[in-house]
């Protein structure tokens, strides 16, 4: 028998006889059923991913041409500044939250979350605060001083628009705070008791690490924010030079969650791919216990880099250096994950389906972005390109190579399960190849006009920059109608696809374990661990495995220290057995 | 024949180590370097470059490589070898990655000390006195100081030239004239922030060329304390040491000309200074790098680098037609001047070509 029967044979128990069917209606209240609401977090982010998009196409289309002609310099700045805003915080946060919420219960064998109303509460305040937010363009009066909001710019454009951002920012803040608070709780006391914090997914170790960056660092964002109101709105100096204020201190407050933000954004999707690329590529994870603590060491050192945002707003000497070098220690502890994601592929049998095609994008793209990521923590060389395309072409192979491809391969894997129905492999390409070529041809040309001194945030740019502007807004366009194919092709396999059955992919980690779509309550009795949640072909052991060793620090092999294990009490292989 | 593993690993290793020396010098994606400091900055880049394209290359070699040579084979079911880890290859890999960022960081520090970031004078050489403090004149929304000397009479030039943006129809509808604070020549209220200061071979002595920089929505205004000259479009002399000591006065604008590789930001109630020799003569552009406002693309400075001789000219020129609007000429009768030359500093300073003027004439 392969792991994958080993694990489901000894689940069976915890399958439930009668999953129990949900209605659709109940997708659009408000339920406490962690699968809806994690169902309802997906969509809805998916939604403001179009809205936001088109208004990146919109900024595209303006930058076509050197001149102000497409849209108002002040639309303009209204649109770059809600584009940001919306694909940070209402798609990248709230999808990590959703995927959290649908896989954290089913991964850890519990039946919910540990707060299931308080779930819910998190999850209403998002489509509010985010309809609130476009509806400031109704008003007349939306936000254009940047999503990063520097005062004293952001006290003198208009009041009402940058109040409708406050607001709409601290409603998103909370709900990413009360998610974060639910997330930790559920990790740390809902797992099956069999499974100790080295066994757990490794998804889970990087919604851990994500939640307690989101605790840490929000709040200081909520209390810069209420400050700005109250500048704004008040009369208050806080950030004001003009009353002894100091617009630098709210750079701080903002950056101590903003750059944090970042790895908010990116270590859910270093989770996923870390469950995708073992699967697909039929072989355990390699290094489990590196990829766990690696995202550790990320959450804690994302706290100590903000002021690398600010090498330019007169910091001292000293401290330059300091954020510099702790930025690029940054570097090593995601070479760990790149370099483990490479190793776990290296000799395996991958199956190039639409989820590992997103996976291995993913790892391909991503690597640009940390590289340049690299280059801008060098101060001499980020005081060039500070504010410039350089660092627009880097943010977005961070964040749309990395976290949006990281969200589509996790689509692409777990629609199984979601849905019970296989999603097209043809479209799930199609779209693939769309999405590579787009998103290359929009941010590549990027690096180079940063480099010649093209800034950001403009509507009018200089001539000799035309026909590396056209290459990108092209690309900006390829990449717009990317998005068809995956959204035709999710809403038809959601009605019409291939039935799943509970475990497509052949997986060894406990949501695989229970129906597709998961029953109400998840599983009838408590899910084991018959095999370890990444032991692909542990049947093989005995042929010899590369650079095997009898001491478990210098092994590769099922005797390696960084393995995850089975439960000793039921493991199906004899020597996991204790 | 078969070529062994080990000559095939050695064989990619140089090709790419090759590619990597090549495109980091290669690359063609900077502009000319116009002071000495870009030259250090270029060539901390270049070696950035030579690392990044060999771990660029090598990390995606390995994916398309094992994207093709270990794809699932159509029928085969089967699990890959059970590898879980190895702690020596995890340990060669971070270490590798750990000593590739000490040593960039260790040159960035020696680049950033080279272009005087960590002049030790340059904070307290900037001026930080009491008069520096107070900000006033009209337009202001300061109502208090921490200091009771009463306002210097000397002409505000920042404010002149301030005024007259506020009459410019282009920027009407986005002018807050009543929000803004209105500072005077480049002062700092207390706070100055240290930057790029001198390098270590010149730490301690003054710069050879002062000039104040100011930015409002959406303008640079250069002022020249020595010789009291107050422009738009800024010169500098090759080879003559430059402090910048510069300030906003209303929101936050970033003083950043691409040629130089340095930029830095001119926040309002601030004084920040930085240092820098230019090399290279030319015509460059000062680009106000941080969002100011809806106009902020359009808010740029002409900024020429010449030779000394060309720059002692300029400044002689722009010592008379300065005089000229101060009314404190005496050597030349308006009178006696032609329509075209009497206009000729408003125009200029008004950026009007004489030949569209002589249009107008016509």
């Amino acid at each position: 028998m392969t792991q994958a029967q080993l694990q489901e044979t000894a689940n069976i128990p915890a399958l439930l006889d009668e999953p129990g069917i949900r209605k659709w209606q109940d997708f659009f209240g408000f339920q406490t059923d962690h699968k809806v609401i994690g169902i309802q977090y997906l969509v809805t982010s998916f939604i403001f991913y179009c809205i936001g998009g088109v208004m990146a196409d919109l900024v595209r289309t303006e930058l076509r041409t050197p001149e102000v002609d497409f849209v108002t310099p002040e639309v303009y700045n209204s649109l770059f500044t809600l584009h940001a805003t919306i694909m940070i915080f209402l798609w990248i946060v709230p999808t990590g939250a959703g995927f959290a919420n649908y896989l954290i219960p089913l991964m850890i064998g519990a039946k919910d979350m540990a707060f299931p109303r308080l779930n819910a509460v998190a999850f209403w305040m998002i489509p509010p605060a985010g309809v609130l937010l476009i509806a400031s363009l109704a008003v007349g009066d939306a936000p254009d001083a940047g999503w990063t909001s520097y005062p004293p710019l952001s006290l003198v454009t208009g009041q009402v628009g940058q109040g409708i951002w406050i607001m709409s920012v601290l409603l998103l803040g909370t709900s990413s705070i009360l998610g974060s608070i639910n997330f930790l709780v559920t990790l740390l006391k809902m797992r099956i008791p069999s499974m100790d914090i080295h066994k757990m997914p490794l998804f889970c170790w990087a919604m851990f690490a994500t939640s307690s960056l989101v605790l840490v660092s929000t709040p200081v964002l909520a209390a810069g924010l209420i400050l700005l109101s109250f500048d704004l709105i008040a009369g208050t100096t806080f950030f004001n030079p003009t009353g002894g204020g100091d617009p630098v201190v709210y750079q701080h407050m903002f950056w101590f969650y903003s750059h944090p933000a970042v790895y908010i954004m990116i270590l859910p999707f270093f989770g996923a791919i870390s469950e995708i690329i073992p699967i697909h590529s039929r072989k355990p994870i390699f290094g489990y216990k590196a990829i766990a603590y690696s995202s550790l060491a990320i959450s804690f050192l994302g706290l100590i880099v903000w002021a690398h945002h600010m090498f330019t707003s007169g910091i001292p000497g000293w401290l330059r250096m300091f954020f510099m070098i702790t930025t690029m220690i940054i570097a090593v502890p995601t070479g760990i994950k790149i370099f483990s994601w490479l190793a776990t592929m290296w000799g395996g049998k991958i199956q190039l389906n639409s989820a590992m095609l997103f996976a291995i994008g993913f790892v391909g793209t991503f690597v640009i972005g940390g590289i340049s990521g690299v280059m801008l923590a060098a101060v001499p060389f980020d005081i060039h390109v500070h504010d410039t395309y350089f660092v627009v072409a880097h943010l977005h192979y961070v964040l749309f190579g990395g976290s949006v491809l990281g969200i589509f391969a996790a689509i692409y894997h777990w629609f199984p399960k979601m849905t019970g129905r296989m999603i097209n492999e043809f479209w799930g390409k199609v779209h693939f190849a769309l999405t590579i070529v787009g998103l290359n041809m929009t941010f590549l040309p990027m690096h180079k006009l940063g480099l010649m001194g093209m800034n950001r945030r403009i509507a009018q740019y200089d001539p000799k920059f035309t026909t590396l502007n056209e290459i990108c807004t092209y690309g900006s366009y390829i990449l717009a109608i990317s998005t068809f194919p995956f959204i035709i092709n999710a809403i038809w396999s959601w009605l019409y696809g291939e039935k799943a059955g509970n475990n497509p992919w052949r997986a060894l980690t406990l949501e695989w374990m229970t129906t597709s779509p998961p029953a109400i309550e998840n599983f009838d009795q408590t899910p084991v661990l018959a095999t370890g949640p990444y032991d692909y072909g542990l049947e093989r052991a005995n042929e010899g495995v590369p650079l095997s060793d009898p001491n478990p620090i210098l092994s590769a092999g099922p005797n390696s220290v960084l393995r995850a294990e089975p439960d000793p009490a039921v493991a199906a292989n004899p020597e996991d057995r204790k | 024949m078969k070529i062994p593993s080990s000559i095939w690993t050695l064989l990619i290793g140089i090709v790419l180590t090759l590619a990597s020396l090549w495109y980091g010098q290669n690359h063609g994606l900077l502009p000319a370097a116009a002071t000495d400091e870009a030259v250090l900055v270029d060539g901390l880049f270049n070696t950035m470059m030579i690392v990044s394209t060999g771990i660029f290359l090598l990390v995606e070699g390995i994916l398309i490589y094992s994207a093709f040579k270990y794809r699932r084979r159509a029928g085969d079911n089967e699990d890959g070898p059970p590898v879980e880890g190895n702690v020596p290859l995890e340990i060669l890999w971070t270490a590798i990655p750990a000593i590739i960022v000490i040593g960039i960081s260790v040159y960035s520090f020696d680049v950033y000390n080279e272009i005087g970031g960590f002049d030790p004078h340059a904070i307290h050489q900037a001026p930080m006195n009491q008069e520096s403090m107070k900000m006033s004149g009209h337009g202001s929304a300061m109502a208090a100081t921490l200091s009771d000397t009463p306002p210097s009479t000397e002409p505000n030039l920042n404010q002149e030239k301030s005024d007259e943006a506020m009459q410019d129809p282009a920027t009407a509808e986005v002018r807050n004239a009543d929000q803004i604070p209105q500072l005077r020549n480049a002062p700092g209220v207390g706070s100055v922030a240290p930057t790029i200061g001198a390098s270590p071979d010149k730490a301690g002595k003054p710069a050879q060329l002062q000039v104040n920089v100011t930015g409002l929505q959406y303008a640079w205004i250069f002022t020249y304390p020595e010789t009291g000259i107050t422009t738009g479009e800024m010169h500098v002399p090759i080879g003559r040491e430059v402090e910048i000591n510069m300030t906003a006065n209303d929101v936050i604008h970033a003083f950043w000309v691409p040629e130089f590789r340095l930029k830095q930001d001119a926040i309002p109630g601030r004084q920040s200074n930085i240092r820098f020799t230019p090399k290279k003569a030319g015509d460059y552009v000062l680009i106000c790098a941080e969002l100011c406002g809806p106009y902020h693309g359009a808010m740029r400075a002409p900024v020429v680098v010449e030779p000394e001789e060309a720059f002692d000219k300029w400044v002689q020129e722009q010592l008379v037609a300065s005089k000229e609007t101060l009314n404190q000429a005496i050597a030349v009768n308006p009178a006696d001047l032609s329509p075209n030359e009497f206009l000729a500093p408003y125009t200029k300073d008004m950026g009007i070509q004489p030949e569209m003027l002589h249009q107008v004439h016509h």
